[in-house]
């Protein structure tokens, strides 16, 4: 008995080791190669072209880049997050998310600050970027977050956000191909034929929220300028205010005039981009990355791009653009120049000019330009006329922001009007305010 | 030598113990350590805020108590209508019927598929566009009831909580069926002896029986559906506005929205003893049923 007893006395005590030793062999090993530069990032269309540019480095320079996919953009973003506070970020990668986590990253000290490099022979580097698309990797010496001024980020590519219309379905409503509804007027006037034929009007990912905040932050630009959209976020003006309640009124128009496809405040980008390469809708709220979306779901598709339609003409429609995707590098790795050099590498026109031909986005370096597709270079036409919530130097409560997108899905859904949710905005803006003021 | 023994003892339990720290007590001690600090999940510091978050969740977050509020919706329908649907089943499985093999398998698919594709398959079959069931509808000449399913503010909380019952039936499709097993059915065999009809011998033998395994069952789908999100990201995204938010979807727009980790982690925490409340209830509620 006492045998078997010592048996099993050892067969714990060895389970006991092994699942100790199992928990410590889970710590990252560093691995110290000069000649090795590891990327994380989330952009699933973009990895084979990566790996290409990847293998032609190495050849170049004998440096092994490995670009590591993490997707869907959702679980790559807690991936980086984990990884900042176990201090396992690796030598490049992307931040997802809104000025304000890209500050906490850059204060925790995990993000190094290449303005030095990005400004040494007179701004060589710095000056082959799109100047829209570095201000979002950049916070200036008045920026609210507490950063040392600096820039942090390389863009890779650059995004316009605003509407596309297809050719065929638009002239079959009685549009013009060549000239798509440029006035609100114009496009509610479009509602009763797209309801008449058919198909649909308008569709978009509004049900992820932060199309519609877009949609939202165009219209405001419009009506009120960009000072008191400024204001408000600041807290000086209130959502209660006529030029606020007009903006989301513009919704409620929408809704009633019939150009909003049915089921809109519960679809998905992927599934509105669906709707518009397969022509069942005539007009869609996408980003720039649509025209290689909409290419490998119906290369034959023949659309352009347009701005939201202007509902006053006192402000100029302004859309969101910039940086679509960038990279950082990590400020504690030890290759840091190497990663800084592949970076530099990366947007050089060359690198550039092949992952816009392959990609179909919007290079960052705009001597890059030359070989894009029509419909890219509509998008890229209107880069001039976009801002970004990253270069306003404020950021909204991300409590006020939920309350204004699902305001206005209510306002679609009819279940509100634009008055009462211009109220309710106004209610949780004034206790984030408070919860601000009282710490 | 009762030193050794004792010290033996806990030895055996060592190994259980250590999984049970690590792996739940330590964690639900952070949670609630870091729901009294205000963090954004990435910089190294964070601000001590006391009770503040769950004073906050408790008392200022109507958004969360309607997530709830749903939640128990949900709730509700899968109590009633996935755990009749899977007794009624179990029943009909449990008699000497022609494939019943065959049935119990069909019956179980449900369950093991994944919920993030059963919510893309449902979302196609209820578009409110080209989905199959408005197509379906149109074709049997009842063009009144086409609805947007999914965003209709009317039919989007009730449309999730029968695809959830429909994916969940099964489980408590199984549970039952192997309780009906366990009767004896010369109970049954004398019942009928003594003149009692179908009828009888349900309500004398089967449900009295059977009322243990349903209050497990019922446990199971409380448990099961107050935690449900994946089936309602895939289908709704929580829209239209707020008429599919439940809480962990709520947990999950402070922690990856907000940028709030602290907050969420007093949510989890609110919600966790939500459950444990609720879970109490029912174990107090077995127990009284079981003297009976």
């Amino acid at each position: 008995m006492a045998v078997k007893f010592s048996g099993c006395l050892r067969g714990v005590s060895a389970l006991s080791i092994l699942s100790l030793l199992c928990l410590c062999g889970c710590a990252p090993t560093p691995v110290e190669n000069k000649n090795s530069v590891v990327i994380w990032h989330w952009m699933t269309d973009r990895q084979p072209a990566f790996e290409e540019l990847s293998r032609r480095y190495e050849e170049l320079t004998g440096v092994r880049v490995t670009f590591e996919l993490y997707a869907p953009s959702d679980a790559y973003s807690q991936k980086i997050r984990a990884a900042a506070q176990s201090v396992s970020l690796p030598d490049i990668f992307g931040i997802l998310g809104e000025k304000r986590d890209f500050s906490s990253f850059v204060k925790a000290g995990h993000v190094l600050n290449i303005t030095p490099y990005m400004s040494a022979d007179s701004g060589k580097w710095k000056n082959v970027f799109f100047s829209k698309a570095l201000a979002v990797n950049e916070f200036s010496s008045d920026n609210t977050y507490g950063v040392t001024p600096g820039i942090y980020g390389v863009p890779i590519d650059i995004t316009t956000i605003q509407m596309v219309y297809n050719k065929k379905l638009l002239k079959q409503i009685g549009g013009n191909p060549n000239r798509p509804p440029a006035t609100l007027e114009e496009f509610l006037a479009l509602g009763p034929k797209i309801k008449a034929s058919g198909i649909q009007g308008l569709v978009s990912g509004w049900g992820e929220v932060w199309m519609i905040d877009c949609m939202a932050n165009n219209y405001a630009f419009n009506v009120m300028g960009k000072d008191k959209v400024l204001a408000t976020i600041r807290g000086d003006v209130p959502y209660t205010d006529p030029d606020w309640i007009k903006v989301f009124e513009i919704f409620n128009q929408m809704q009633n005039s019939g150009v909003l496809a049915n089921g809109l405040v519960t679809m998905v980008n992927k599934n509105a981009e669906q709707l518009f390469a397969n022509e069942k809708a005539v007009f869609a709220f996408n980003g720039s990355w649509c025209v290689n979306v909409y290419k490998g779901m119906n290369p034959g598709l023949e659309f352009g791009a347009m701005l939201p339609p202007t509902v006053s003409s006192r402000y100029p429609m302004v859309i969101w653009g910039g940086a679509g995707s960038s990279f950082m590098v990590n400020a504690r790795s030890p290759r840091k120049e190497e990663a800084v050099k592949f970076l530099r590498w990366l947007t050089d026109r060359e690198q550039q000019v092949f992952l816009a031909e392959i990609t179909l986005n919007l290079p960052a370096n705009k001597d890059s330009l030359k070989k894009i597709s029509d419909v890219l270079a509509q998008f890229a036409d209107d880069i001039e006329t976009s801002t970004h919530p990253n270069v306003w130097g404020v950021s909204e409560f991300p409590a006020v922001v939920e309350a204004l997108d699902k305001g206005i899905q209510s306002i679609v859904i009819g279940e509100k009007t634009s008055a009462q949710v211009a109220e309710e905005v106004q209610k949780i803006k004034q206790r984030e305010l408070s919860k601000k003021n009282n710490k | 030598m009762r030193i050794k023994s004792t010290l033996e003892n806990y030895l055996f339990v060592l190994p259980a113990v250590t999984i049970f720290l690590i792996f739940y007590l330590i964690p639900f001690i952070w949670v609630f350590q870091l729901g009294m600090y205000e963090w954004d999940g990435i910089l190294p510091t964070k601000t001590f805020v006391g009770l503040s978050n769950f004073k906050e969740v408790l008392t200022q977050d109507n958004i969360w108590w309607l997530s709830m509020w749903n939640a128990g919706y949900i709730t509700l329908i899968a109590i009633i209508f996935q755990n009749a649907m899977a007794f009624m089943l179990a029943m009909a499985c449990d008699r000497e019927i022609k494939m019943k093999n065959f049935f119990r398998l069909v019956f179980f698919i449900p369950p093991v598929l994944s919920e993030v594709v059963v919510g893309l398959v449902w979302q196609w079959i209820l578009d409110g566009n080209y989905g199959l069931l408005n197509a379906w509808l149109l074709k049997m000449g009842l063009p009144h009831l086409v609805k947007n399913w999914l965003s209709d503010p009317q039919t989007a909380l009730t449309t999730v909580a029968v695809v959830h019952c429909w994916k969940g039936f099964g489980w408590g499709f199984l549970i039952f069926l192997a309780g009906l097993q366990t009767i004896p059915r010369e109970l049954y065999e004398a019942a009928r002896v003594d003149g009692a009809n179908a009828w009888a011998s349900f309500k004398n033998i089967t449900l009295p029986l059977m009322i243990p395994v349903a209050i497990l069952v019922a446990i199971l789908t409380v448990l099961g559906t107050m935690q449900a999100f994946v089936l309602i990201i895939a289908m709704t995204g929580g829209g239209p506005a707020y008429h599919t938010q439940v809480p962990v979807l709520r947990i999950l727009a402070s922690m990856r929205g907000s940028s709030r980790f602290g907050y969420a982690c007093a949510q989890g925490i609110v919600f966790g003893v939500v459950l444990i409340i609720i879970s109490f209830v029912q174990y107090r509620f077995s127990k009284r049923s079981r003297q009976y």
